[in-house]
């Protein structure tokens, strides 16, 4: 008992110590931070984009700014901004979710994606496949996704933002398909889901899913997570495949006026996003293939990035994120019928 | 001097208030912000109800084969010495000081059809990750610690004289064990069970990485509500919260019944 109780002593003063430890190196910290709270597979591309940032702000201003990330699912990194995590920009998977912040919560206005060029999107991406090498499956298109023996590995679209590309690009082409309407539509990505074995709750995780745990013919990713992945090991294990129709992802970024007013880095959070659109941020963007808005960036790196004849927009195409999630993602939605409810 | 029943009792009641009541109570009040209709909807909503019966069911599976298995490592820990023990003694906290997650991916990673065990499972025809097995591995792996330090100290105050009386009388070690060092065991190997149950209920962030979380399937309650939260459904995540509560409390209040039973009885004795 009094060994239990020593050891227990010994971890509470571990803890408190790591506490103060931490509390102390806050307040060495210097004074200008920003907080970006952004999705999965964003990791790598704001790792080095920050870096970027704050040497340009340093040569501007003068002023060290340090940026903190936080990575997640993006429905629920929106709820933790709702919630009060004190973001001071969001950059997101999908509109839907920074208007849950503006509905939910006074943080911000509205009409928060007209206050940047390109719907706040400063760089796009799209969905496709990626196989195993060799495409052993032959899988070349969508309708080869519900033969039966193939394992399609996406996460579930209640939870993460990809997913909800996934399925509406996968809903985009069966409707496009001769005869094709809603309830051809309906037939197929119900068919396509009982060929997943496993939901996993973000982007990340069926990556992983994929990759690691080897399960799964083909992964649903977004085009630049299929790179990344290609890329961190190595394109001899697997292969990328172009559907012939995708959707055009527009991962939008906002400021979160409330907090950077509170904050009182405003300015600093506004070129934050701005940086984003210039020809360094575009390259950034580019080189962690995310598709560039920048018409000559994206020239000079058009070579990296798929063919996909036919991109859907989310607007057009499905009369914007408001009507797709009550039709498809809602509770008692399209999904929710898949899996006989 | 310590302080009369008045104020420990003034204290306790505040301290259970601020901590554990108003909390809870909030969670009620938010589970019906939309209604009786939208509660008893979600509540007895298919997924809901099959995502319950799995929680329920295989954290109580879990706590079983812990109360078994974890019983016989605190008997080997406690009655015998051999080398390392002290270490072997560390391991069974591992679970404790592990976040879950981590416990999460390596188990997954362990049981994925390519991992180790996984690969030699799949042979046999055994999947483990990605179906409801592999919550029960996990809720297991969480849970052991919780019944091997409770009976640990029971162990340890047990007499052995009252074995050596049971063998002078005839005992077999079988008999000894079933009808005089069991029926001492029962209150703390009751607590131990009870701890790991309500453990496992609750737990997260090792099961979403190896349930498969497949509705109607491998979708434990947890994560339904963690589901309901992320599409802003406040009180439909509170209601399944409130029903999870409710069953706890009333399987806890009767493993406390039980656990009362076992020690009048065997104070009897």
């Amino acid at each position: 008992m009094i060994a239990a109780r020593r050891r227990a002593l010994t971890c509470g003063a571990a803890l408190l110590s790591a506490a103060l430890l931490g509390a102390l190196a806050v307040a060495a910290s210097p004074a200008v931070k920003l907080l970006n709270v952004s999705y999965d597979p964003t990791r790598e591309l704001y790792d080095e984009y920050n870096k970027a940032f704050s040497a340009y702000w340093k040569t501007k201003t003068g002023e060290s700014v340090t940026i903190n990330q936080s990575h997640g699912g993006s429905g629920k990194q929106a709820r933790a901004v709702i919630d009060g995590l004190e973001a001071d920009v969001v950059t997101l998977a999908l509109a839907y979710d920074i208007d849950a912040l503006a509905a939910q919560s006074k943080l911000i206005p509205a009409d928060w994606q007209n206050r940047l060029p390109h719907n706040s999107a400063p760089y796009t991406s799209t969905i496709v496949f990626l196989v195993r090498k060799g495409n052993p499956k032959n899988i070349h298109d969508w309708g080869d996704l519900i033969r039966p023996g193939v394992a399609v590995i996406t996460p579930s679209p209640k939870t993460s933002g990809g997913a909800r590309w996934n399925y509406l690009a996968a809903w985009g082409w069966a409707m496009r398909q001769p005869g094709g309407n809603d309830a051809t539509a309906e037939a197929f990505v119900k068919k396509l889901y009982h060929n997943v074995p496993v939901l996993d709750s973000g982007a990340r995780g069926s990556t992983v899913t994929f990759v690691e745990r080897g399960l799964g013919d083909v992964l649903l990713a977004w085009e630049n997570e299929a790179f990344l992945a290609m890329k961190e090991l190595g394109p001899h294990k697997f292969d990328v495949v172009a559907p012939s129709i995708s959707i055009l992802a527009e991962p939008p970024v906002a400021l979160v006026d409330q907090n950077v007013d509170e904050h009182r880095t405003r300015k600093v959070a506004e070129e934050y996003l701005k940086y984003l659109y210039s020809a360094a941020g575009q390259e950034i963007a580019a080189r962690h293939f995310y598709r560039p808005s920048d018409p000559a960036v994206a020239q000079r790196y058009a070579a990296q990035f798929q063919n996909i004849p036919v991109l859907l927009s989310i607007d057009a195409d499905f009369g914007g994120w408001k009507k797709a999630q009550a039709t498809h993602f809602a509770d008692h939605g399209i999904f929710d019928k898949i899996y006989g409810q | 001097m310590l302080p009369g029943f008045g104020l420990t009792l003034g204290y306790t009641m505040v301290y259970l208030c601020l901590l554990v009541l108003i909390p809870l109570s909030a969670v009620f009040v938010r589970s019906f912000g939309s209604g009786w209709l939208h509660f008893w909807e979600v509540v007895t909503s298919p997924r809901v109800l099959a995502s319950l019966r799995l929680s329920f069911g295989a954290s109580l599976f879990a706590a079983a084969v812990n109360a078994v298995f974890g019983l016989l490592v605190a008997w080997v820990l406690v009655r015998h010495s051999f080398p390392f023990k002290r270490l072997v003694d560390a391991l069974v906290d591992l679970p404790f000081a592990l976040p879950t997650a981590v416990a999460g991916i390596a188990l997954t990673a362990l049981y994925a059809p390519n991992g180790w065990m996984g690969a030699w499972l799949k042979t046999l025809g055994i999947s483990v990750a990605f179906t409801p097995a592999g919550i029960v591995v996990a809720l297991t792996f969480i849970g052991l610690p919780f019944v091997v330090r409770t009976l640990q100290p029971v162990l340890e105050d047990l007499d052995r004289e009252v074995e050596q009386a049971a063998a002078t009388l005839g005992a077999s070690a079988l008999q000894a064990f079933i009808r005089v060092i069991l029926p001492a065991l029962w209150p703390a190997l009751l607590t131990g069970f009870a701890l790991a149950f309500a453990r496992a209920v609750g737990e997260y962030g090792s099961v979403i990485f190896i349930a498969g979380n497949m509705p109607m399937k491998s979708e434990i309650a947890p994560l339904l509500i963690v589901t309901k939260l992320e599409q802003y459904d406040y009180a439909g995540a509170s209601a399944i919260a409130v029903v999870m509560l409710v069953l706890s409390f009333g399987l806890m209040l009767a493993i406390n019944a039980l656990q009362s039973w076992a020690v009048t009885r065997h104070g009897e004795r």
